[in-house]
């Protein structure tokens, strides 16, 4: 039995006085009948968190979180229940509400196997642990002091440090059981900045599946204390942005957002198999210029959007999106692959086991190209330069995408010039993919900040891309 | 089964004696519980059948000046002395704070504490009854116009639960509540041109939940509408917030003026207590004790007593959006407001929608915004969005692919009515915003 599973029982299980004949028991009695798929998925999740702010450690916060999720599909239907205390009679009961929803019948015996499991990608300790909370308060404080010093300019300073675990034990209609132990740390920090009666904000972090001894290594954290000043001192400089069509060079990293919001959504298996998204039934047509090729990847190794199996006991991998600008596939989990007669692609996510699983993202980001970034920019004779985004969103039916852009340059002749303040673009995924006219060799990947929504579920996620040139893409300001 | 409101009293003492058993000066609990049910149609068929069941319990205890919290869902007791516990070493490593603690014992609401404000009415619905109504909804907007083509379902909730707030300083309410939402999603579809709108409708008593048929045709009605929807050339011009997107710019008035924002100084509006932010016929006021109000409560997350009162008040700043730790940051007294405004509401200036469309003659009316640029420091605002260009007084098309941007100190300013069309679904009642002038930008 693998390590991730006896763990798993040890965290989940031996405290509620449970074992697995119970979970097998419950199991028996969520299949009793019509039902193609099932799973029970248990969860502990901890998460701790500390909060600087006003110069002063004034907010730690600790959270526990225990439950059960069972959920049993019929075709297009799916029952659903969950429960908060874990008792045999308590998931019995969850069962019975959840499998409701088909014809009942006999209950069949369920033989129990673990799968065999798929390699670490991360470790599994709990990263609450991995620091003591003294070293967490010394870091926080140096953290304010380090951006305090950066520019007399800053006048507020606010950093947040998380350490969360997630333990989930996952058994299926066939009886397959499976488990993850999920570290996830994250640093941020804020500032305020003022100067001729202007105030700004800038604001930087980064995160991993791991320790929160990350964070230290490499003088990450007083890095981002350094990266948030910077930008509130770009922004206390930034002039109007100009409104209206015009050529836009994205940096790379974290504007990868835009490849999330303007084709990821878009290939997620529940959008396409409904017909809601605009790239449905498109398989095997051109939806981008022949330079790009995305991969969602949900196993590189501690990154913030990676699994060892997904929430549903699927191993991930590397599912090629769109290659050279072809679409071959979308993102599936175990329902929508069933009933679209694909393979499940490692991508069946859910916020919790008080929610039910759909196809999500992991880690999506366009593979290089063999271009200079300065190369690039040198082509644009007027045009922005996007370097940071505050987030973005996406109707997946009109396929119309924006994103908020957090830093960005005027590029005049071939150079940056002035920054530019509350940029957004604004897009349709296909027509500004079509329009991606050079892709540079320098992917990087986002420093571990992404959370994704959908339909209400956050789940953590990475993002990447090289630099891109998209040759139009509307620009929202207030300068005409 | 849900745990009734004494049994919750009985979880907020247990932890309240806990807390003060591991030496802590003052402590504040809060235990909720709530059971459900939510049914999704999709095209005639039953989709997803979901029994929700939450229960959750967050402690705050002070060593002196030094404050530490934590929360569980596994209300079992072992789980609920670790919690207090975690509660209890987080405040010995946090820093002394003079303005942190409980609130000021004359404010709470020791008098009201189980006021009923007629938000429990349970809804006894079987899954069977259920997906009749969400149906019903579904149907009537596929039925609206042979051009919806396609459906992400209609969702009926129904929820009931109990929530139990207490503190050291001997105060302890609660109260049960219901709340009952019908909501559908379809898309229209017209050549090259596919569009996805909704709409819902949300309430305390079942009784009073909009017809499912009115939402259906609502929901359906809105995405024809953006049928044929295209890019207009970047300008400038009046915009006009339909009311549904109209409470986000009430919101972020909301934002600039928390205590939070203010001593942090990350508000557009700091410092800005009487002063003329909007023309002086604007009023914008909150109503906590409106029966059977989404927001309604008699006592803020503090236990402090809530009261309505006016935020804008003849277009200037009446007061903050105080919780005590913030008042205390600013020398102020708590405005009854840890957890926000409760059922906020904007004047209307009298005039209906189509008065306003009028009044604009040529502009853009919004109806749907995108993204995330609202800069909460510098006011400055700039989304996507979707909505009509309007001519004449009258819709000439759809428009969609846009951005508006402005700053939200001149887009207050420049406020020229709000419509009476305020009877929209949620806790936050406004009409529609007509703003003089932003930049549009499109081709």
């Amino acid at each position: 039995m693998s390590d991730r599973i006896a763990q798993a029982r040890r965290l989940l299980l031996e405290p509620a006085g449970l074992d697995l004949h119970h979970l097998q028991q419950a199991m028996e009695h969520l299949t009793a009948g019509d039902v193609e798929l099932a799973d029970l998925y248990l969860q502990l999740g901890r998460l701790e968190s500390w909060v600087l702010d006003d110069g002063i450690v004034k907010e730690g916060n600790f959270s526990l979180e225990l439950g059960a999720g069972l959920r049993a599909i019929h075709g297009e239907k799916t029952g659903f229940a969950y429960t908060e205390v874990l008792t045999p009679e308590n998931l019995l009961e969850a069962a019975d509400s959840a499998r409701a929803i088909v014809r009942a019948g006999q209950s069949g015996r369920l033989a129990v196997s673990p799968t065999q499991a798929p390699p670490d990608l991360y470790p599994v300790f709990d990263p609450i642990d991995s620091l003591p909370d003294d070293d967490k308060i010394a870091l926080l404080q140096r953290l304010d002091q380090v951006a305090r010093q950066a520019d007399p300019s800053v006048r507020q300073v606010t950093v947040s440090l998380v350490a969360a675990h997630d333990t989930v034990l996952i058994l299926d209609e066939a009886g397959r059981l499976s488990a993850d132990l999920r570290p996830l740390v994250r640093c941020s920090v804020q500032v305020i900045a003022e100067r001729n009666g202007r105030r700004e904000q800038g604001s930087a972090g980064g995160g991993t599946r791991g320790s929160l001894r990350y964070f230290l290594e490499e003088g990450r954290a007083e890095a981002y204390a350094r990266e948030a000043v910077r930008q509130a001192l770009v922004n206390l400089d930034a002039v109007e942005t100009p409104a209206g069509a015009m050529t836009v060079i994205l940096g790379p990293g974290w504007p990868g957002v835009l490849l999330h919001e303007a084709v990821g959504h878009g290939l997620e298996g529940d959008f396409n198999r409904k017909g809601l998204s605009n790239y449905a039934g498109r398989i095997g047509e051109q939806v981008a210029s022949p330079l790009c090729t995305v991969v969602d990847h949900g196993a590189l190794p501690d990154r913030r959007g990676s699994l060892t199996v997904d929430d549903e006991g699927t191993p991930t991998g590397e599912t090629v999106l769109i290659e050279n600008g072809i679409l071959r596939g979308y993102m599936q989990d175990r329902h929508n692959a069933r009933l679209m007669g694909v393979r499940p692609t490692g991508n069946g996510r859910r916020e919790s086991y008080a929610h039910l699983p759909m196809p999500r993202m992991t880690n999506t980001y366009l593979r290089p190209g063999d271009h200079h970034p300065e190369e690039i920019i040198a082509t644009v004779k007027r045009g922005l330069h996007a370097v940071n985004f505050a987030g973005g969103q996406v109707d997946i039916t009109s396929g119309k995408f924006v994103f908020s852009l957090s830093e960005a340059y005027l590029i005049e002749n071939g150079r940056i010039t002035a920054p530019v303040k509350g940029a957004t673009l604004i897009g349709n995924g296909p027509d500004v993919m079509t329009r991606v006219s050079m892709v540079g060799h320098d992917l990087a990947l986002d420093p571990g900040i992404g959370t994704c929504g959908k339909e209400g579920q956050s789940v953590p996620v990475g993002v990447g891309q090289p630099t891109l040139k998209v040759d139009e893409i509307t620009v929202g300001g207030t300068a005409l | 089964m849900n745990l009734s409101v004494e049994q919750l009293e009985e979880k907020v003492a247990d932890l309240l004696a806990e807390a003060r058993k591991l030496g802590a000066s003052a402590a504040e609990a809060a235990v909720s519980t709530n059971a459900g049910l939510s049914l999704t149609v999709r095209l005639g068929d039953v989709e997803t059948i979901e029994h929700t069941r939450d229960q959750g319990l967050g402690v705050t205890v002070w060593f002196g000046q030094r404050k530490g919290s934590a929360s569980t869902t596994d209300l079992g007791p072992d789980a609920l002395r670790e919690t207090v516990a975690r509660a209890c070493t987080i405040a010995r490593h946090a820093a002394e704070d003079p303005c942190t603690g409980l609130a000021d014992p004359e404010r709470l609401a020791t008098d009201r504490a189980t006021l009923d404000l007629d938000l429990h009415h349970p809804w006894p619905l079987s899954p069977e009854e259920a997906a009749d109504l969400a149906r019903r909804c579904e149907a009537a907007a596929l039925d609206f116009d042979p051009r919806i083509t396609n459906s992400e379902g209609a969702t009926l909730t129904t929820g009931e639960g109990s929530f139990v707030y207490g503190n050291s300083l001997g105060f302890m309410g609660g109260y049960p509540t219901t709340r009952h939402s019908l909501s559908c999603i379809v898309m229209a579809k017209d050549g090259d041109s596919a569009q996805r709108d909704w709409w819902y409708d949300s309430r305390r008593a079942p009784e009073e939940l909009a017809d499912p048929e009115a939402i259906g045709r609502t929901a359906g009605e809105r995405a024809i509408a953006r049928l044929g929807a295209r890019k207009i050339a970047t300008c400038e011009a009046p915009v006009l917030f339909r009311a549904d997107v109209a409470t986000g710019l009430a919101r972020a008035l909301i934002g600039a003026l928390r205590g939070h924002a203010q001593y942090r100084q990350a508000s557009f509006l700091l410092d800005s207590l009487g002063e003329q932010v909007f023309p002086d016929w604007v009023r914008i006021h909150e109503d906590p004790l409106l029966p059977r109000g989404l927001a309604s409560a008699p006592f803020d997350n503090e236990g402090v007593a809530t009261r309505a009162q006016d935020f804008i008040h003849q277009g200037q700043v009446a007061r903050y959006v105080l919780d005590s730790y913030s008042a205390r940051k600013l020398g102020l007294q708590s405005t009854g407001n840890a957890g926000g405004a409760r059922n906020l509401a904007v004047e209307s200036s009298g005039q209906s929608f189509d008065a306003l469309l009028q009044r604009m003659d040529r502009g853009l009316v919004v109806t749907e915004l995108m993204g995330q640029g609202v800069n909460p420091v510098t006011g400055d605002y700039s989304r996507g969005a979707a909505g009509f260009w309007i001519e004449n007084g009258a819709i000439a098309h759809p428009v969609e692919e846009i951005t508006i941007a402005g700053n939200l100190r001149e887009m207050y300013r420049q406020l020229l009515a709000v419509g009476n069309d305020d009877q929209i679904p949620g806790s936050l009642r406004t009409g529609s915003w007509l703003i003089e002038r932003m930049t549009i930008a499109g081709h």
